[in-house]
């Protein structure tokens, strides 16, 4: 089953919950963690038995009061029941995008520094110190609780054969309702997106988080799982899903995005310190209308130079963000190259984020 | 089996004990790297930059008259960022 994804780790390991949640569009782990920390905490402990883990690490970022609230009640609950097998503690993070990332976590909790690590060779296991160090985030652990419950049947009768199960979704965007909702896996992105009831007609969606793609309603029938996803260039990555509303500026958006992961860079490498910055640059410029002839193709050949040359994966979900910002908004991409922007650029953003982010003028 | 094997041998590869194929592969760390660019001095035929000065790996084996150079570069860099790893093909 799902269980597989244990790696055999041998004695010794450590079991990291990884709650850092640091996409600003998804609040999953908030929502698992405020409603059903019992579940995410046992799935951990499920998993340390399993594979002869002493330790489980909860890791939620600095100031995250109502999840960290959460998270402490349950421990203290666990601890007056006397439920806990297998030791259970809290620790803080800073609260920046890159610091969930696994390594970045890993590095934090060995030596406090919260940055990414280059690993040349993702198959060996990640360490804290000489111990190996199992990163899953919540979602992950809620499920592996309750397949340890109640068995794998419950699990595969949900979502497809080839892909069982179900998955969060947070949705946002011109929408009525966003919020976090529960979907089986392969369900239609638009049918998912509806239960966010947009409120003005949709001209794409951003799938899978600031580090994801934006998918053109010809694709808006794909099913919501990894493999028809990947077809269509699309992941379902932090497992969010956006609606751009058709009186958005697709452009804008993306470059505010594109500035924003610019800015979230932990600044450890050149292709991502400097790379980033020139590429928001440049989609800024095409946003306002302020491009030349030179701009787009420089632009595709920074995208280039800048994909697959980081330590960790952070520039490439910038890249494939503004690529396919660059291919689904290419009628606008048009306009706009022309020196006539649409008239929403300066419209607000309908993305979330932890601190404005401007385009200038 | 081995003679198979060799047939697909890069000029490189070379059977370890148990007569796996390794390939010579150059890596960059690109966290230690902070752009010196003596690699791309050393050895110029692997090691392009982009316009922020930092190394770009060029596509394909490591032609056997370079290794000398490579080894040269992942000596003097100063950031010990450029190595060479042996990478299993087979």
């Amino acid at each position: 089953v799902k269980l597989a994804v244990s790696q055999s780790a041998g004695q010794g390991s450590i079991v990291v919950v990884n709650a850092m949640e640091g996409e600003p569009a998804s609040s999953k782990d908030q929502v698992l963690f405020t409603r059903s920390p019992h579940l995410v905490l046992d799935g951990a402990q499920y998993l340390a038995t399993l594979c002869g883990g002493d330790r489980v690490v909860i890791c939620v970022p600095n100031g995250r009061v109502a999840v960290v609230a959460a998270v402490r009640h349950a421990m203290q609950e666990r601890r007056a029941q006397r439920y806990v097998r297998v030791r259970e503690e809290l620790v803080f993070p800073p609260d920046r995008f890159i610091a969930g990332e696994e390594s970045a976590l890993a590095n934090w909790l060995e030596s406090a520094r919260s940055a990414p690590v280059f690993r040349p060779d993702k198959g060996i296991p990640l360490r804290i110190g000489k111990r190996p160090a199992l990163v899953h985030n919540a979602e992950t652990l809620a499920h592996i609780a309750l397949i340890a419950r109640y068995g794998p049947g419950p699990f595969r009768a949900r979502g497809m054969a080839e892909d069982p199960g179900t998955c969060l979704v947070t949705l946002s965007g011109a929408v009525t309702h966003s919020g976090v909702v529960e979907v089986d896996k392969g369900t239609p992105l638009w049918d998912i997106a509806q239960r966010s009831q947009p409120v003005e007609p949709i001209q794409a969606l951003l799938v899978g988080g600031y580090g994801g793609t934006w998918v053109a309603p010809a694709h808006f029938r794909t099913p919501y799982a990894s493999i028809p996803l990947r077809t269509i260039g699309a992941t379902a990555g932090v497992g969010v899903i956006v609606a751009l509303g058709e009186t958005s500026c697709g452009l804008a958006e993306s470059a505010r995005v594109a500035r924003y992961l610019a800015g979230e860079s932990a600044g450890q490498c050149g292709p991502c310190a400097f790379g980033l910055p020139a590429i928001a640059d440049d989609l800024t410029r095409l946003a306002r209308g302020e491009g030349d002839d030179g701009l787009l193709p420089r632009l595709e050949r920074r995208l280039h130079q800048v994909n697959g040359r980081g330590g960790c994966r952070h520039p490439d979900g910038a890249v494939a963000l503004v690529r396919s910002a660059l291919a689904v908004f290419a009628s606008d991409l048009a306009a706009h190259g022309r020196g006539a922007p649409c008239s929403s650029w300066r419209k607000p953003t309908v993305l979330r984020f932890p601190r404005p982010i401007g385009l200038g003028g | 089996v081995f003679f198979l094997a060799q047939a697909h041998r890069s000029p490189l590869s070379t059977p370890d004990r148990i007569g796996r194929l390794r390939d010579l592969r150059i890596t960059i760390d690109p966290v230690a790297c902070d752009a010196y660019g003596y690699c791309s001095e050393i050895l110029p035929e692997m090691i392009g930059l982009d316009e922020w000065g930092y190394p770009v790996i060029r596509d394909g084996p490591l032609d056997k008259d370079l290794v000398a150079m490579a080894r040269r570069a992942a000596r003097d860099c100063p950031k010990r960022a450029f190595t060479l790893r042996e990478k299993r093909v087979n």
